[in-house]
């Protein structure tokens, strides 16, 4: 909806003081996706152009060399030069959601939507994503709305969360919201919210089924 | 295009080993003139498109465009019409059908290979009902470049330029939407849209490279020059442009081999495009180790 895919069933929904619409330049998105084609052939860098102006049409005839390097430091931003000519299929989860960052980044936007952008990553990819988006968000005055069935990775980081299960609502601060009486009243379902011995803060379901909280 | 026999009769020449007598002797017939331009615009249009077929994962699809377009094009033979009206109306139809599908048409080979067994088993009958049927199924199947005539080397310019343009106009969104549908679609790109045209595009392009190659070797103009291609670049210019000279290349070879010897230039042409093709592969873990 804030893409301007869908229209909204109800109601009225503004970005940035305007109607939602396609193609808007103040936000980078990353969609979910399991990683792409291993086969697929054109090089990270090539695919980060493609933010810069791929939904113009006809072949890239003036502007080449600053596309391409809106592109490259785009790339640098995000640390991913060293496999930035190397084919997108080629590359691993992490490698692909740098690049994928890298793409949405280049428009300079100022709203970062990503959904699901940790869930097909290993843990120590998963926290180098998540600190790394903190970093751009903080340097670049960012807002970042994401979308992740696994809390535990991104509560550290966020500032606002908003709950949807069950047909239930919640929104506020994690400090208000992550905690184990009201996330077992959203979910209608025994949760448990559980501190480490660094302050951490985890979120566990007590039973199987309940396991898959909405961040 | 289809409609002139082969020119059997011709005794087969013996290369001279001395180049400049040999290309003399190679354009001394207009069909072989007809031939190398017909052939040389072909594999310009099929290398250039071959590159999207691969990117997009819709090779199967480009083929079951071919033999959709074979049943098209015996049907117009037995209405009396030009087998390419047929053919082009056909790939057309089905072109714009599975564009519409778009990305949905992951997994969906089954669907698309049930259609394709029987729309080629309408062919079958529409050759069968015609009299002519073994000269113009052989054509339509295996190609029939030594027989065009400089009216068909016209329109096969005119279809040629008209696929290139169009490909050039939708190049980038193209490209865009053959890597990331959704992201495509979210910077305002008109996914389907696009997907229909390509295949529109792509409908054309095979029709045309019926002529030099026919329905059933169709792979190899379109998608072994690409797939040998993505396996050097990943820029895609550059594959497309690796795309194109291999398929001028297998053409040029193809089609000369074929001059100075009893057997058909599809053979020449599918067997160098393969032979690259399974080369490259195995020169791969080579190419690796010395790098």
């Amino acid at each position: 909806m804030i893409l301007g895919l869908l229209p909204p069933a109800g109601g009225r929904l503004e970005v940035f003081g305007r109607m939602p619409r396609r193609g808007d330049p103040t936000i980078g998105y990353i969609p979910q996706r399991p990683g792409f084609d291993p086969e697929l052939s054109i090089r990270g860098r090539d695919f980060v152009g493609l933010g810069v102006d791929g939904w113009q049409w006809g072949v890239r005839l003036v502007g080449r060399a600053e596309a391409m390097a809106a592109a490259d430091a785009s790339i640098d931003s995000v640390g991913a030069r060293e496999y930035a000519n190397q084919p997108l299929g080629r590359l691993s989860g992490g490698e692909q959601q740098r690049l994928l960052l890298a793409q949405a980044l280049v428009g300079s936007p100022r709203l970062l939507l990503m959904d699901e952008p940790l869930s097909h990553l290993d843990i120590r990819n998963q926290r180098t994503i998540v600190q790394l988006i903190r970093e751009v968000a903080r340097r670049r005055g960012l807002t970042v709305l994401l979308i992740g069935h696994d809390v535990n990775p991104l509560l550290p980081h966020v500032d606002h969360v908003l709950y949807v299960a069950a047909g239930k609502i919640a929104m506020g601060t994690p400090d208000e919201i992550i905690t184990t009486e009201r996330l077992s009243e959203i979910y209608s379902a025994p949760v448990e919210v559980i501190q480490d011995s660094h302050g951490r803060v985890f979120v566990v379901g007590l039973e199987e089924e309940t396991s898959h909280p909405h961040a | 295009m289809l409609d002139v026999a082969l020119p059997l009769t011709i005794v087969n020449p013996t290369p001279s080993w001395n180049p400049l007598e040999d290309l003399a002797v190679l354009f001394h017939y207009d069909f072989m003139v007809h031939a190398f331009q017909a052939g040389t615009i072909v594999a310009i249009v099929a290398g250039s498109i071959g590159y999207f077929v691969v990117l997009r994962g819709s090779s199967f699809a480009a083929h079951a465009l071919s033999h959709i377009g074979f049943a098209g094009a015996a049907g117009a033979v037995v209405a009396g019409l030009s087998p390419v009206v047929g053919l082009l109306a056909f790939t057309l139809g089905s072109g714009v059908a599975i564009g519409a599908l778009g990305n949905r048409l992951r997994g969906r080979d089954v669907t698309i290979g049930i259609v394709l067994a029987w729309t080629l088993g309408l062919g079958v009958l529409f050759i069968s009902l015609y009299r002519g049927y073994a000269t113009e199924a052989y054509a339509l199947l295996f190609g029939e470049i030594l027989g065009i005539s400089e009216r068909d080397v016209l329109v096969t310019l005119v279809a040629g330029v008209i696929t290139i343009v169009a490909l050039v106009t939708v190049y980038r969104p193209l490209l865009f939407s053959s890597v990331d549908e959704e992201l495509a679609s979210a910077k305002g790109v008109p996914v389907t849209g696009l997907s229909i045209v390509f295949m529109a595009i792509l409908a054309v392009a095979v029709t045309e490279a019926v002529q030099v190659v026919g329905v059933l070797l169709i792979f190899a103009l379109i998608v072994t020059p690409a797939a040998i291609a993505i396996r050097f670049t990943s820029h895609p210019p550059h594959a497309i442009g690796i795309g194109v000279g291999l398929a001028l290349l297998f053409t040029w070879l193809g089609l000369s081999i074929a001059y100075f010897s009893p057997h058909p230039v599809s053979f020449f042409i599918t067997s160098l495009a393969f032979a690259t093709y399974v080369g490259v592969r195995l020169s791969e873990p080579v190419r690796r180790a010395l790098r």
